[in-house]
């Protein structure tokens, strides 16, 4: 275990957990990756963190690679700040044992799966929002991958950060992750099983997903083209020049029910307003445009990746 | 119809007869789904055509994104 090298694609509530379950673990490496800076908001849920790294701003992967080094001292955490995607996956997965999945959107998702399947490294799945969560091992060569469970980019308006996501279901999936994770740092078999969770509603699913393995999936299958991480799949940002706006425009096509949208994010955002071409809504100090094809401008930001951030935390 | 739902008994309305009509009834209908019946995966394009009965045991998985 202290020669394994683990990544963690995240660092918000299930990164967090993980992370430092990991490093009291004593897993010798653990790189932890995120895009995004502590909030007052994470602090409900996102173990890492102190008001203090709030109050600073501190970007999530720093204020993880302090603490966890305050928790064992004896092992290697490496913090990098970047928005993950299919361009620079392939780069932060030398040396890797295993990729522990915390992001927060199936875009990321289905480019670190790409890479994982590519690079025959084990990627644990994990994902949860309001009381409820799922997680499922990916072994490369042997079971489905999340691209064969997966055939488009779902277009769900729930989100941790407009539903909210309460901790303890947070700890159950990270839970499964990590033992996952050990597991196989200990050489034992993982079974293609996926599991789902209501901690609320105390309810409980598993499937044998093993007959869902597509021998023509683009990611997993004979003819892989590894689609995910090809320039043309990336969502692209322009900034908009002297609007203090960027656009987003998603590399593969991503059909948005603009009315059962609205229904979802009633509540989370204000100022809603709806028409047959278009969704426009504010959203903290920002104002968003979303159109059908997945197209959206994002007002107040001329940052590409805070207008990514913003967009997956309304957007899965 | 009673039928095992993720484990936990439920009495189905008389009219839902299918995996599609269960799925809508809960309304995950337009979520990306594993489905399994009686311990076989259910596949999509069977969802209209597999009828449920007493008894079945359902398990449903559906994706959420985020973390």
């Amino acid at each position: 275990m202290q020669h394994a090298h683990a990544i963690i694609i995240g660092a918000g509530a299930l990164g967090s957990a993980s992370a430092e379950m990991l490093a009291r673990a004593g897993v010798g490496n653990i790189t932890i990756v995120d895009r995004d800076y502590v909030e007052w908001s994470n602090l409900q849920r996102q173990q890492l963190y102190s008001e203090e790294d709030a109050k600073k701003k501190l970007p999530k992967a720093i204020a993880a690679k302090t603490r966890l080094e305050q928790l064992n001292s004896e092992i290697k955490i490496n913090s990098i700040i970047a928005d993950i995607n299919g361009l620079n996956i392939e780069e932060l997965l030398k040396d890797i044992s295993v990729i522990i999945d915390a992001t927060d959107n199936f875009e990321t998702r289905l480019a670190v799966n790409d890479a994982a399947v590519k690079h025959n490294i084990p990627f644990i799945f994990g994902a949860c929002v309001a009381s409820y969560g799922l997680t499922f091992p990916i072994i490369p060569e042997k079971t489905p991958c999340l691209h064969c469970l997966l055939n488009h980019l779902p277009a769900e308006g729930m989100t941790c950060d407009t539903v909210g996501v309460i901790s303890p279901i947070v700890q159950i999936i990270a839970a499964f992750q990590v033992t996952n994770v050990l597991q196989l740092l200990t050489g034992q078999e993982l079974l293609p099983i996926i599991q789902s969770f209501d901690i609320w509603k105390n309810e409980k699913a598993e499937i044998n997903i093993q007959g869902l393995k597509n021998n023509d999936c683009p990611t997993c299958g004979e003819q892989a083209t590894f689609p995910y991480l090809s320039f043309e799949n990336q969502t692209k940002a322009d900034v908009l020049c002297g609007r203090d706006a960027i656009q987003l425009r998603p590399g593969t096509s991503r059909l948005i029910q603009l009315e059962s949208l609205s229904e979802h994010l009633k509540g989370s955002v204000s100022h809603i307003v709806l028409n047959p071409y278009l969704l426009s809504c504010s959203f903290e100090e920002y104002r968003i445009v979303l159109f059908k094809d997945g197209r959206a401008i994002i007002h107040g930001t001329n940052e590409p990746s805070k207008a990514r951030a913003i967009y997956n935390r309304i957007i899965q | 119809m009673t039928i095992q739902l993720n484990g936990k008994k439920v009495n189905l309305p008389g009219e839902i007869s299918s995996i599609r009509e269960l799925l809508a009834f809960y309304k995950l209908e337009n979520q990306i789904l594993v489905v399994e019946l009686n311990k076989e995966i259910a596949y999509k394009e069977q969802y209209s055509t597999q009828l449920l009965s007493d008894g079945d045991m359902v398990e449903i998985v559906h994706f959420v994104g985020g973390g």
